[in-house]
């Protein structure tokens, strides 16, 4: 057997408050596809950064072709041949295509940018991927799968020989994933190395030359081309057999609590929504990136109002225009960016867990301190919240201590209905489990549950329904009984549409 | 409170070594117009705390002091008003100035930045305008409603020294101040919205009007500095009256402890910032005989200020992540 292309040993990194590598290693070989899959939080997206140069490990070796190199930026990894193609594309969309191709690295003639040469070299590079389009197109015209395959061109312009990919297909249609599959496929017979991250259990299986599974920052093991099959993945991604992992237990559904009815969101106004949450029921909202499931939310939410359509809570018809009446209301929300929309970083962890409350404990508009106190302390107990105390500022604990502050938050207000958008994401294994606990005992509560995941895995462990957004579209609804990942992705891909 | 004890430590430096270079600092005469002055000065700085607390910026309040100042004497003299009616109208433009500041901010989305500058060019234009460029004052008149700013509270067992009387008001207001901003949810609202504007509004708080608030705050205490400044002094050039202050006022909250990405403040720091500013002026007066370097040297040393405060808290934090890893993988 030959030396490897890549080899990565033993690599540490620490952030504040997270350990988020502990030891991973990988190894790939010349023209192979190598697949990292693991849950949120794995440390999937630390290590891809690594490799592109975007961090700097705190400890651990990277070889490539059997010499150890630095990568101190991503000028380095670029030069040794890695090119990151990152899940938000990197384009700068009021640009063209050659323009972004050679950004940074434009052929110059007397000093000024040779705009010819430039879009010449472009179109060997856009046929390489099998990109028909004028290199003097604006990126901004393009459809994401198009940008896609605009920056794959690009990494091989500056001849990478390791191609990491990081959730490629998260935003594509059907038929966008099908051609870059094609591409993909192409690059590998052309002896590119790809390193490929995916939920995708399904992509992964026909892809895959072979899979390295991650669990919270350390290897789970490896699957050889003739392993991988979904149940073996699975089960190393979360360290035992799913049935164990989701704490689900179907429960007889109460009265209807959140009704939705032709609720258009600003998103996707040509497409109304309608739907029941019931008592006691989890209902999980799957979909592509794109697809409007975060927009539903925040209309439900008021944050983004809807533009027409009602819901009724409990028989009362409202329409939020702001987040302050959709909790009015009984609403609560557990935004999809937790550092940006849930969280205030730089309060303590009492501060946080008292903000949505502050109106109904104050006393003529003063604060209570006592109060306070006293449910700060109830909430960090009841939700086993990791802290020294409750005056340590939220951006030094972890992501998963972070996610149940802002839940002990809504908690605090006993909510009706709890909107969850992507509730477990960058949460190590232990508070994930924890989070579906609680989303369970909520659930007995007779809380009704709407959650947003792009885990396929969540949704088919938690849900007891699941809607599928396709476009800003309801595609389609799965009992929990119908629910696998074929199905989810048949509707959310649009396929339905296509063979109809 | 560590920063509030840098800059004490600061002003008492400042404050000996003036006393050292120039035997008049310690008059009484020079102590008087220095504590009055910082009582001045104090009252727009806390107005423009609040603005500063959400993040945002009013560069509009030194045009702010001159519409008022110029427009009080303008309607009492020239005008004939009587002083209820003419304080209410002044105060009721200032606080009518802020509400427009707010609006604009939150309803349109504009820049801070943009909306007060553009308020700086067109307050002092208006004032210029009605004023025509001529110097307007009370004269001998007024005497009474004057000793708001210009009255004197003796105190007990200290002779040669009286409290200046603008000290009640900016202690009135102080306090208020620190009060809704520490202790009501409503300055809780505030804190939290300048830290992080969208988690804020995630949990259900009226960011809008908070803002709308803050900005109403701001200029309503620039007006009410406004007026008192040009009781103390008696007449007010439009050309060049209020010039400059807004940047004392933001320069004062900044040596004081706040921060301008929002979310932080503390309001005894900003009146220590400000009599830090005015010691500083002072001893520029007294020592050089050059006062044409003045803003050179509270340039310099507010960007000194400002260098320390963020190495100091890059320091902090660093240790602070050190301790919280330690803590992670020692329980682990």
């Amino acid at each position: 057997m030959t030396a490897p292309l890549l080899e990565v040993r033993k690599l540490i990194k620490s952030f504040p408050g997270v350990r988020a590598l502990k030891g991973v290693s990988l190894s790939l070989g010349r023209g192979e596809l190598l697949a990292v899959i693991g849950e949120n939080g794995a440390g999937k997206s630390t290590l891809m950064k690594i490799l592109a140069g975007v961090q700097r490990p705190d400890s651990g070796e990277i070889a490539l072709d059997g010499t150890t190199v630095e990568l101190r930026n991503v000028h380095d990894s670029l030069r040794a041949g890695i090119a990151l193609i990152h899940q938000e594309l990197n384009l700068a969309d009021n640009l063209d295509v050659a323009a972004n191709i050679f950004l940074g690295r434009e052929p110059l003639k007397g000093g000024l940018i040779d705009t010819a040469r430039m879009r010449r070299e472009a179109r060997q590079f856009l046929e390489a991927v099998g990109l028909v389009v004028d290199p003097a197109t604006l990126v901004s015209t393009l459809t994401i799968g198009h940008q896609q395959l605009v920056e794959i061109a690009k990494a091989l312009s500056v001849n990478a020989r390791v191609l990491i990919m990081d959730e490629p297909t998260s935003s594509l249609s059907s038929h966008e994933a099908e051609n870059l599959f094609k591409v993909i496929r192409d690059l590998r017979s052309r002896g590119v190395s790809l390193v490929y991250v995916s939920h995708r259990l399904g992509e992964v299986r026909a892809l895959a030359d072979r899979v390295t599974v991650l669990r919270d920052g350390e290897n789970a093991g490896n699957l050889e081309k003739t392993e991988i099959d979904h149940s073996r993945m699975v089960k190393l991604m979360v360290g035992r057999d799913l049935s164990q992992f989701y704490p689900h237990v179907p429960r007889k559904p109460g009265e209807v609590v959140l009704k939705v009815e032709r609720l258009q969101t600003r998103a996707h106004p040509r497409h109304a929504l309608s739907f029941e949450v019931r008592a006691g029921e989890i209902v999980g909202v799957a979909g592509l990136v794109g697809a409007g499931r975060t927009e539903l939310l925040e209309a439900l939410f008021g944050v983004l109002p809807a533009v027409g359509g009602v819901m009724r809570i409990g028989g009362c018809a409202l329409a939020p225009r702001s987040p302050k009446e959709a909790i009015a209301a009984g609403l609560a929300l557990v935004p999809e960016d937790r550092k940006k929309q849930g969280v205030i970083l730089e309060m303590a962890v009492r501060e946080n867990l008292c903000l949505a409350r502050l109106r109904r404990d104050q006393r003529f508009g003063f604060l209570s301190p006592t109060g306070m106190a006293r449910l700060s302390a109830d909430m960090v107990a009841a939700l086993r919240i990791k802290t020294p105390h409750d005056r340590q500022v939220v951006q030094f604990l972890s992501g998963g201590n972070q996610q149940k502050v802002v839940l002990g938050k809504w908690l605090a207000l006993k909510p009706k209905v709890l909107l969850l958008d992507e509730p477990t994401r960058g949460v190590d294994i232990g508070a994930k489990q924890e989070i579906y606990r609680l989303m369970e005992e909520l659930a007995d509560q007779g809380v009704a549950i709407l959650f947003v995941s792009s885990e396929m895995e969540e949704i088919l462990g938690m849900s007891d329904r699941a809607l599928v957004l396709h476009e800003g579209r309801l595609a389609g609804e799965l009992a929990r009984g119908a629910l696998s990942e074929e199905a989810v992705m048949h509707l959310a891909t649009g396929s339905e549409r296509l063979a109809a | 409170m560590k920063k509030i004890l840098g800059i004490s430590i600061l002003l008492a430096v400042v404050c000996m070594v003036t006393a050292m270079a120039s035997d008049s600092f310690l008059s009484g005469y020079n102590l008087e117009n220095l504590v009055r002055r910082t009582a001045l000065f104090g009252i727009i700085s806390v107005g423009v705390t609040f603005v500063i607390v959400t993040g945002g910026i009013d560069l509009s309040i030194g045009s702010v002091v001159c519409l008022v100042g110029c427009g009080l004497p303008w309607l009492l003299t020239k005008h004939g008003w009587s002083v209820p009616a003419a304080v209410i109208a002044v105060m009721g433009v200032s606080a009518g100035i802020g509400l427009g500041h707010g609006l604009l901010i939150t309803k349109l989305k504009l820049q801070p930045f943009v909306v007060t500058l553009c308020g700086l060019l067109l307050y002092r234009g208006i004032a210029r305008g009605f004023t025509n460029d001529q110097t307007v004052g009370f004269g001998m008149e007024f005497r009474s409603l004057r000793t708001l700013a210009t009255g004197q509270i003796k105190l007990p067992f200290i002779d040669g020294f009286a409290l200046p009387a603008p000290w009640v008001f900016l202690f009135v207001v102080a306090v208020a101040a620190a009060i809704f901003l520490n202790r009501t949810i409503y300055g809780r609202y505030l804190l939290a919205l300048g830290r992080n504007e969208e988690a804020a509004r995630y949990s259900g708080i009226n960011t809008e009007r908070m803002t709308i608030l803050a900005y109403v705050i701001s200029s309503t205490l620039a007006g009410f500095g406004g007026l008192l400044f040009v009781l103390d002094v008696n007449s007010a050039q439009p050309v060049d009256f209020g010039n400059f202050y807004e940047l004392y006022a933001i320069a004062a909250a900044v040596l004081g402890g706040c921060s301008l990405r929002g979310g932080e403040a503390t309001i005894l720091g900003v009146i220590i910032g400000t009599a830090l500013m005015q010691v500083l002026r002072n001893m520029i007066t007294l020592v050089t005989t050059r006062n044409n370097i003045e803003f050179a040297i509270i340039g310099a040393v507010i960007l000194i200020g400002v260098i320390a405060d963020e190495l100091v808290k890059r320091y902090a934090v660093r240790r602070r992540a050190a301790r919280a890893l330690a803590q992670e993988t020692g329980g682990a």
